[in-house]
């Protein structure tokens, strides 16, 4: 399962990877290439272990198989949730964490003013306020690839589609690589050129406008037990 | 409890040391949701102070032993088991209570309970001021990295942070302020001022650097006048009690701040 291409422009090769948390088997022989410069959607329905898979990407899963990533690869990645209700942390000293940053110029791409919401506490902010200050934060160390965990989880929907368009310009604009993890079928086939589904043991990976496939559906939406496993949650 | 001038002015140098350390580092126990933590942490110096007495040796020195290896046996059976920090403390901080309580001598109950100022030297006050700055300036070196973690520990991990680390290393640097604080305010309100001063500066903050400095304040505030307060009313509890109402106050004090900026 490959997408086309030369092999030198692949940026992540995954090969038979598999995951398996508390004796319970989450991802199983998940295999697939990604080339620069290119969008990945990743689908599945909930507990198909998308999120552990970014995890696993990020290395801070324990795995078996082979994930291998381009040299001079650097990763921003923007997670699903963050806990920032409860901490008065401002938009600033967030952006600032870890490293010295112009915090004006990293607020621009994502399309924040920085007088407007600089000093804001995170905690205030709107969704789409937030989750463009996270982009702001994965993009501020120069990525070439931006892993995405439901990049509108908590945006009002007329929100939703400038986030997607700006993520399209980032990737054609600074030749990003972009893995965004997402339910919306509509966002799969207007933004990315390719598309895994996964549902525990039983992956596809292919072209987007694959999406509409019957036995691509039922990835998405079946149900998959994977063979010698308990039936689990993941 | 009549003090000397000297031993006054030694209490209100180990106040402010305590009360600053206290509410800087709590301001992190309290946005980590570790507030009881700190409290129940401090109840684990008991046997320590026990054996101190009993065996003749400095029982700081014994506080500072068992609340060591307290932190590390915590954190090392949160790490194992991935029971809640709350949850481990809940279970070593009985067993110490009880342990001490059993061991300790009954007239020096009292002192270890609460704190006593009235035998405070030049020596205890050094000791204190050096191993106050020693923390402040540990946890100002990972607190953006703590911070981070709280936000997301993927997040922090994915930027090279090591959680697991800098948790222990808190947690270590929190026993040291907790054992300082013992002198002051007792074992049992030494969680005081890892908590109240933080949740104070919380209702007055939107930023980390308001925040902690607030809650630094706070801390050395509520301490300082709680031995002043100790020494005017000769107070046989210690300064422990009176640490404990001039912090109240101030909390009360943010609370209707807070509701008034609504």
């Amino acid at each position: 399962m490959s997408a086309p291409g030369n092999v030198d422009d692949y940026i992540l090769k995954v090969s038979n990877l598999g995951v398996k948390l508390q004796n319970q088997v989450i991802l199983d022989n998940i295999s697939f290439k990604l080339k620069k410069g290119t969008a990945l959607a990743i689908l599945g329905p909930n507990a198909a272990g998308k999120t552990v898979l970014f995890r696993t990407l990020l290395n801070l899963v324990p795995h078996t198989g082979k994930i291998e990533w381009a040299e001079k690869v650097k990763i921003g990645y923007v997670p699903q949730n963050i806990a920032v209700d409860d901490i008065p942390i401002s938009v600033k000293e967030f952006l600032s964490i870890n490293r010295d940053l112009d915090v004006e110029s990293s607020l621009g791409p994502v399309r924040l003013d920085h007088g407007d919401v600089g000093g804001k506490s995170l905690g205030v902010l709107s969704g789409g306020q937030l989750r463009r200050v996270l982009i702001a934060w994965a993009l501020a160390d120069n990525p070439n690839v931006l892993l995405f965990d439901e990049p509108t989880t908590g945006v009002d929907m007329d929100s939703e589609e400038p986030i997607y368009l700006m993520l399209d310009d980032l990737k054609r604009k600074n030749k990003i690589t972009i893995l965004l993890i997402t339910h919306d079928i509509h966002i799969v086939r207007e933004y990315s050129d390719y598309l895994l589904a996964i549902n525990k043991c039983t992956t596809f990976f292919g072209e987007s406008k694959e999406i509409m496939k019957p036995s691509v559906q039922r990835i998405i939406y079946g149900e998959t037990v994977c063979a010698g496993a308990p039936k689990d949650k993941g | 409890m009549s003090l000397t001038t000297d031993a006054m002015t030694l209490s209100l140098f180990i106040g402010a040391a305590v009360g600053i350390s206290a509410g800087y580092l709590g301001s992190l126990m309290v946005l980590e949701k570790m507030a009881l933590v700190g409290d129940a942490l401090s109840h684990v110096a008991l046997p320590g102070l026990a054996l101190g007495i009993l065996f003749n040796f400095d029982p700081f020195l014994g506080a500072f032993a068992f609340l060591f290896g307290s932190a590390v046996l915590i954190w090392y059976v949160g790490r194992v088991t991935k029971l809640s920090f709350e949850t481990i403390v809940g279970a070593v901080f009985t067993l110490a209570l009880a342990i001490g309580i059993v061991i300790i001598p009954q007239p020096d109950l009292l002192e270890a309970l609460f704190g006593d100022i009235s035998k405070v030297t030049l020596v205890d006050t050094v000791t204190a001021v050096i191993i106050s700055t020693v923390a402040i300036v540990l946890t100002r070196v990972i607190y953006k990295k703590l911070v981070l973690g709280m936000i997301s520990e993927e997040l922090a991990i994915s930027k090279g942070v090591n959680v697991a680390k800098i948790n222990l290393l808190y947690l270590l640097l929190v026993s040291l302020v907790v054992a300082v604080g013992i002198k002051i305010v007792g074992t049992l309100l030494v969680g005081f001022l890892v908590i109240v001063p933080a949740a104070s500066a919380k209702n007055l903050s939107s930023d980390m650097v308001r925040y902690s400095i607030l809650s630094a304040v706070f801390g050395a505030i509520s301490s300082c006048a709680g031995v002043l307060l100790s020494g005017l009313f000769e107070s046989p509890t210690g300064p422990g009690p009176f640490v404990v109402f001039s912090g109240i106050i101030i909390f009360a004090a943010t609370i209707v701040a807070k509701w008034k900026m609504r």
